[in-house]
């Protein structure tokens, strides 16, 4: 079970769909946020997955995994300070309120 | 130990790391309290860091760990002491909304699901079978230079632009 690609790709499918199942659902930005690192998350695992089974250089898709969490990282510090300047404005952090471009 | 296949161990600790992983997945998009969907992020973030080294690297579990459980979580835990309090009461769930991103997840997960059963997957040609930290040190530092070079500069331009945007507002 643990040698066959599918079940790799059948959990980095469900942490998929839970993210996405996130980002509709959740009206906290934070929460957004955390559903969109476990949509990164279970990219790097199938990159990973077909790096194990199906590629032919094992280095390459460890460094795009890695190169994945450093744009996570980065991604991570500016939506954070984008939360922490729109809670200072608005006194909220609900996606519902921040609606003043909505024009 | 008399009578336990490695097979059979192998499997039951796969399976152990998939529960975990998909259980913290749960936890972080479900909980009401904002705090406990930051713990269940660290928890499906270790099973992922599990998942990592069955497929061969401890090395990125260990950066899995490092960067994600280490930064990003305590990063959000920040934020999270310097925005919302945690006493505010969460808005109650709307069961249409539930529904609806219900139904688009599942649809999501049934398509992907059947594409890659469906799929014919053909293994690269080998070029090499290295996986030691040497190897991805010189790819790294050979071949995505510049790929490697350019995330440096995003992460420094994204923690000063985190910072003015942190501050200006007022």
């Amino acid at each position: 079970m643990y040698q066959e690609l599918t079940s790799y790709l059948f959990i980095s499918a469900a942490l998929f769909a839970l993210g996405l199942f996130g980002v509709l659902y959740r009206s906290s930005m934070i929460g957004l946020l955390i559903s969109i690192e476990l949509m990164l998350n279970a990219s790097g695992i199938n990159f990973m997955a077909f790096n194990r089974f199906l590629g032919g250089d094992p280095a390459v898709g460890q460094v795009f995994t890695l190169f994945i969490m450093g744009i996570a990282a980065a991604e991570a510090a500016i939506a954070l300070s984008i939360i922490v300047a729109v809670y200072k404005r608005l006194r909220s952090i609900n996606i519902e309120q921040a609606s003043e471009l909505k024009g | 130990m008399i009578g336990l296949n490695p097979e059979l161990v192998a499997n039951g600790a796969f399976l152990l790391v998939a529960a975990i992983t998909l259980a913290g997945a749960l936890i972080a998009i479900l909980d009401r309290n904002i705090l406990h969907a930051v713990f269940g992020l660290v928890v499906c973030f270790f099973g992922v860091a599990g998942l990592y080294v069955f497929l061969g690297s401890e090395f990125v579990g260990a950066m899995q760990l490092l960067i994600y459980v280490g930064a990003v979580c305590i990063a959000i835990m920040f934020a999270i002491m310097l925005s919302e309090p945690l006493y505010k009461p969460a808005p109650p769930p709307d069961p249409m909304k539930l529904g609806l991103a219900a139904a688009v997840a599942a649809a999501v997960f049934g398509v992907i699901s059947l594409l890659f059963q469906s799929a014919q997957w053909t293994k690269a040609a080998p070029v090499s079978t290295d996986w030691s930290v040497t190897a991805i040190g010189q790819a790294l530092l050979t071949r995505y230079v510049v790929v490697f070079e350019l995330i440096s500069m995003v992460l420094l331009v994204a923690i000063l632009g985190a910072i003015t945007t942190a501050r200006r507002l007022r």
